[in-house]
């Protein structure tokens, strides 16, 4: 090969394995809907403390240590995510009494929409904002509305990529409330 | 006297709206955001959450808000992605690396090519080889340069 040519084909392997490396990196991890599927439950992902919506400073996960949480992953420009949203309060108030707590993740949206549909609905647990997606990414997010249920222990205990409904609450959420009570 | 203090009322009165930024319109600013969840430009967006971001953005210059203040606001909402800039950290950083090394990467192969192109017609050839059937300077071996000749004087015949 002649000389010149040698700093092309550099390049358009350097180019190759950098597009490789983005399609591996960039795409849906099924790691958590892996293991939970397995019965294992795997600890959350790592993520930065989020804003609170409609409030003061910021929160994370490990602040609900001790608690089951629901994590319900929402948008109002969502309609599904929107037509679960009583649901998730009234799922909410059940666990409230039972050392739970819903714990919803705005994601991609202005607060002024969100706090729309937060007073809406009645919505009485802490909101967190996502404001780009970023943290549900590294949850293996692909879609709306997602949910996920956090053990006492702090770990992924159920994942669902779709709404909820009142009997899946029943069999999943309702009996984590009685672990290590 | 009184068209002197007339214009000079009205250079009073244009100067200040002169100076203000212009005013910001949602066709200026939506080509410069990105619709968060489709990652496209949000002017050929249509998803509902492109529709909420339009609508925050209307808002935002009915409020009278300048470009440069409805950007900044985006930015505070939704984080600097919203304005298709790539994060400088991780993968993202690639986007700006790749266009500069592609530069240098071009830079280099014209320099490259340059100084082959430059370089005197004898350097190829020796100069004994050089009278061989016009070869000189070709990059042409003997061999073919002879084949060369033989096609094109069958091809003039």
């Amino acid at each position: 090969m002649r000389r010149a040519y040698w700093p092309v084909t550099i390049a358009a392997a350097l180019l190759v394995g950098l597009l490789a490396y983005g399609l591996t990196t960039n795409g849906t991890d099924t790691t958590l809907d892996a293991a939970v599927a397995k019965g294992e439950r795997p600890e959350p992902p790592v993520g930065t403390a989020l804003p609170r919506l409609g409030g003061e400073g910021s929160a994370s996960l490990a602040d609900y240590k001790g608690k089951v949480v629901l994590v319900n992953v929402w948008a109002s420009w969502c309609d599904p995510c929107v037509d679960e949203l009583p649901l998730v309060q009234e799922t909410h108030e059940m666990m409230q009494g039972k050392g739970g707590t819903v714990l919803g993740i705005d994601v991609k949206e202005n607060s002024g929409a969100a706090l729309k549909a937060v007073d809406e609905f009645g919505l009485t647990y802490p909101n967190l904002r996502d404001r780009d997606g970023d943290f549900v990414r590294k949850w293996g997010q692909t879609g709306y509305p997602e949910n996920f249920v956090i053990d006492r222990e702090g770990r992924i205990a159920a994942v669902r990529r779709f709404p909820i409904t009142q009997q899946w609450v029943d069999e999943t959420v309702a009996p984590l409330l009685d672990e290590g009570t | 006297m009184r068209a002197g203090l007339l214009l000079m009322l009205a250079l009073v009165l244009a100067s200040p709206a002169a100076a203000a930024p212009p005013r910001a319109s949602l066709p200026d600013i939506e080509d410069e955001v990105m619709c968060l969840e489709c990652r496209t430009p949000l002017n050929v967006s249509t998803s509902a959450v492109a529709d909420q971001q339009r609508a925050f953005i209307s808002e935002l210059i009915a409020r009278g808000l300048t470009k440069d203040e409805v950007k900044a606001e985006l930015v505070a909402e939704y984080g600097p992605r919203v304005l298709g800039q790539p994060e400088d950290e991780g993968f993202g950083l690639a986007a700006w690396l790749v266009p500069i090394l592609a530069g240098l990467a071009a830079l280099a192969l014209v320099i490259l090519t340059a100084r082959r192109w430059r370089r005197a017609p004898g350097e190829d050839v020796p100069a004994a080889a050089a009278g061989e059937a016009g070869a000189a300077g070709t990059g042409l071996d003997p061999d073919d340069a002879r084949r060369l000749d033989a096609e094109l004087a069958a091809f003039d015949r």
